[in-house]
C-alpha cells in the first residue's frame, strides 16, 4: 500500500476560509507545496496560518471552515474527496500529528500505555498482549528508561519532556508516512528539547518518512529542517533550503532574521520589521 | 554604585516538614544602570529570586540591600515602589475588564500619588502608546501593545529597578525586537537598573551586562556579556544553554548521551 515515490504530499492552491458575521476571513490563501521524505519547516508568526495549514491537511479544521484547493494528494489518497470514514483510517495511522503541549493533548484519565496501545488496537486490530508489547518497545525506542513503569502512569505523573516523548511514540507506533508536528517543543526547556528533537530526527531518517515541522523559532527550524516554507498572513512568501536561509530574498524573511537577537552577531539595536502592504497582494 | 546587594539569599515555599527550599544560598551585586540576567530551566528558581526582591515572597533568609537600605521582610510603600515587576504573559497579567487607564491608575491610588492624569499620559508616551489607549480594554490590544502597557504600569511609580520576568517569551520575533529596543531606550532615558529573567541566552546577551546561570536553586556561574559573545564561558551547562539558543544540534546516539552526562544531574 505504501507508495515508494518520493513525494508524499502535494498541496496545490489551498485556501482555508472562515465565514464570520462580518464577512469571510481567509486564514490561508493559495498555498502550494510538496513534502517528500524530508523535514519541511513551516515558519510564521501568530496568525500567519501555519497551524491552520497543518490541520487542513488532516481535515481537522472546525466544521464551519471552508477548504478549497486545486489538488490535495496524500500518497494514493485524494484528500479533497476522501470520505470521513477513509479519513479516520488515515488519521493516526498514515498521517500523525504531534501537538504543542503534552499536558493538554494527552487524555488525563487514561494511563499512558492504554493511550498508546489504543492506536494500534484501533487501526490494526491486534490483541491486547501484542499491543502492549509494541507499546513497550515503542516507549523504549523514544529513550524512556523504564517502560513497564511508565506504561501504567497517568499523564499528570510525567514531566513535560517525557510527555512529549510519549506523544511521539503514540504517533509513530502505527508507522505513519507523514508526521505533522505543530510546535512540538515550544513548551520544553532547551536541554529537553534537544533530546526530543534528536529522537524525532532519528525516527524520520530511520523510517524514511516525511515531517512537517510547524514552528515560530527561526533558529530551530533552520538547524533542524531540510527545507523551510515561510508564511505571512496566510500566504507562502518564500520556500528555501534551510541551509540557504541567510540568503533569503523576501523582505519579510529578511526582516524576521534581522529582528532576531543572536549570540554570534550581536548588534546594539534590533531591526524592527516594517510590514509592507504589497506583501499581501500576490 | 551598588544598587542591589543580595548575600546568602535563600528562598523557600511551604512550612515545616513540607517546606521546599527553592533558592539555595545565592549572592550577587548589581550596579546602578546595569542589567543583570538570570537564566536557567523551568523550576530552577529564577522567578523566585525576583519574587523575593520584589517583596512578593517574604519567606527568605540572608540579606538584601536595595538602594543603600537593608530590606527586611516587611517593607514600606516607598521601599516597595523602588522595584516593579513586568510579567511574562501580557494576556494574563492585565485585568481584562479594566480599561488601560484604570489599570495604570491603580498603583497611583495605592501609593497615594498626585498629578495622576499627567503621570498616566507621560508613561503612555514613554512606552510609545497613543494617549487614547487609556480608554481601551486589553482585548482591543495586540500582544506587543499589552506588554507595553505592562511596562507602563511598572514605570508609573518611577521605580529605580525593573524586574523583568521573561518579558518577551510570549511574543513573536518581530514584536520581541520592538520590546527589547524599548527596554534599551528606557534604560538609558530613565537611568533604570534591570534584572532580566529569561531562558533564551541570545535575548540575555542582547540586553545584559552580566548573567547568572542557575541550576536547581543555585548559581553555576556568573558570566559577562563578553564571555557569552566570545564563547569563553566556564561551565559546561552554560554551553548547553548557549547551543540551545542557536537551535538544534544534530547528534548521534553517542553524542546524545554525552550531552546528558555533561549537564550535571538535577535533583
Amino acid at each position: 500500500m505504501a507508495n515508494t515515490s518520493d513525494t508524499i504530499l502535494t498541496v496545490e492552491n489551498m485556501s482555508v476560509e472562515f465565514p464570520t458575521l462580518s464577512g469571510v476571513t481567509t486564514a490561508v490563501r493559495d498555498v502550494s507545496f510538496t513534502v517528500g521524505r524530508e523535514k519541511v519547516g513551516i515558519i510564521g508568526e501568530s496568525g500567519s496560518g501555519k497551524s491552520t495549514t497543518g490541520r487542513a491537511i488532516m481535515r481537522l479544521q472546525p466544521p464551519q471552515a471552508i477548504v478549497k484547493a486545486n489538488r490535495m494528494q496524500f500518497e494514493d489518497v485524494d484528500l479533497m474527496t476522501a470520505s470521513e470514514e477513509e479519513m479516520r483510517s488515515i488519521r493516526g495511522r498514515r498521517i500523525a500529528m504531534i501537538l504543542q503541549d503534552p499536558k493538554y493533548s494527552l487524555n488525563p484519565v487514561m494511563t499512558v500505555g492504554e493511550q498508546i496501545s489504543e492506536t494500534v488496537i484501533l487501526h490494526e486490530r491486534v490483541t491486547q498482549q501484542e499491543a502492549r508489547n509494541r507499546t513497550l518497545a515503542m516507549l523504549e525506542r523514544v529513550n524512556i528508561r523504564d517502560p513497564e513503569r511508565v506504561f501504567d502512569l497517568y499523564p499528570h505523573e510525567v514531566s513535560g519532556g517525557m510527555g512529549q516523548r510519549i506523544m511521539i511514540s503514540m504517533m509513530l507506533i502505527a508507522q505513519p508516512s507523514l508526521i505533522i508536528a505543530d510546535e512540538p517543543t515550544s513548551a520544553l526547556d532547551v536541554t529537553v528539547r534537544q533530546q526530543v528533537l534528536s529522537i524525532l530526527d532519528d525516527l524520520v531518517v530511520e523510517r524514511n518518512i516525511g515531517l512537517i515541522f510547524i514552528s515560530h523559532d527561526l533558529n530551530l527550524v533552520r538547524s533542524f529542517c531540510d527545507r523551510v516554507i515561510i508564511m505571512y498572513a496566510g500566504r507562502v512568501v518564500e520556500t528555501i533550503a534551510a541551509a540557504d536561509l541567510d540568503q533569503a530574498q523576501h523582505p519579510y524573511t529578511r526582516g524576521l532574521l534581522n529582528a532576531l537577537p543572536s549570540l554570534d552577531r550581536p548588534k546594539d539595536r534590533l531591526e524592527v520589521l516594517r510590514r509592507d502592504p504589497a506583501w499581501l497582494e500576490n | 554604585m551598588t544598587i542591589i546587594k543580595a548575600q546568602h539569599l535563600a528562598v523557600s515555599y511551604g512550612h515545616g516538614e513540607t517546606a521546599l527550599k527553592v533558592v539555595k544560598d545565592v549572592s550577587f551585586e548589581v550596579q546602578k544602570g546595569e542589567t543583570f540576567g538570570l537564566v536557567g530551566e523551568s523550576g530552577c528558581g529564577k522567578s523566585t529570586i525576583l519574587g523575593a526582591l520584589a517583596g512578593r515572597n517574604k519567606q527568605w533568609t540572608g540579606s538584601i540591600e536595595i538602594d543603600g537600605e537593608t530590606i527586611g521582610q516587611k517593607r514600606t510603600r516607598t521601599q516597595l515602589a523602588k522595584q516593579q515587576l513586568v510579567f511574562q504573559d501580557p494576556f494574563g497579567s492585565i485585568h481584562p475588564r479594566h480599561t488601560i487607564g484604570r489599570t495604570l491608575l491603580e498603583p497611583l491610588e495605592i501609593h497615594g500619588k498626585d498629578r495622576r492624569q499627567e503621570r498616566i499620559e507621560k508613561v503612555l508616551t514613554d512606552v510609545g502608546l497613543p494617549l487614547n489607549f487609556r480608554y481601551r480594554y486589553p482585548h482591543q490590544l495586540s500582544g506587543g501593545q499589552r506588554q507595553r502597557v505592562a511596562i507602563a504600569r511598572a514605570l508609573i511609580l518611577e521605580p529605580k529597578i525593573l524586574l523583568l520576568d521573561e518579558p518577551t517569551s510570549a511574543l513573536d520575533v518581530s514584536i520581541q525586537a520592538e520590546i527589547l529596543n524599548l527596554l534599551k531606550d528606557l534604560r538609558e532615558r530613565e537611568k533604570l537598573t534591570y534584572i532580566l529573567v529569561s531562558h533564551d541566552l541570545a535575548v540575555v546577551a542582547h540586553l545584559c551586562d552580566r548573567v547568572a546561570i542557575m541550576q536547581s536553586g543555585g548559581f553555576v556561574e556568573i558570566a559577562t556579556r563578553q564571555q557569552l559573545l566570545e564563547n569563553t564561558v566556564q561551565h559546561p551547562y552554560t554551553r548547553v544553554l548557549m547551543d540551545g539558543s542557536r537551535g538544534y544540534v544534530a547528534t548521534t546516539r553517542q553524542g546524545h548521551s554525552q550531552l546528558r552526562s555533561q549537564s550535571p544531574v538535577t535533583v
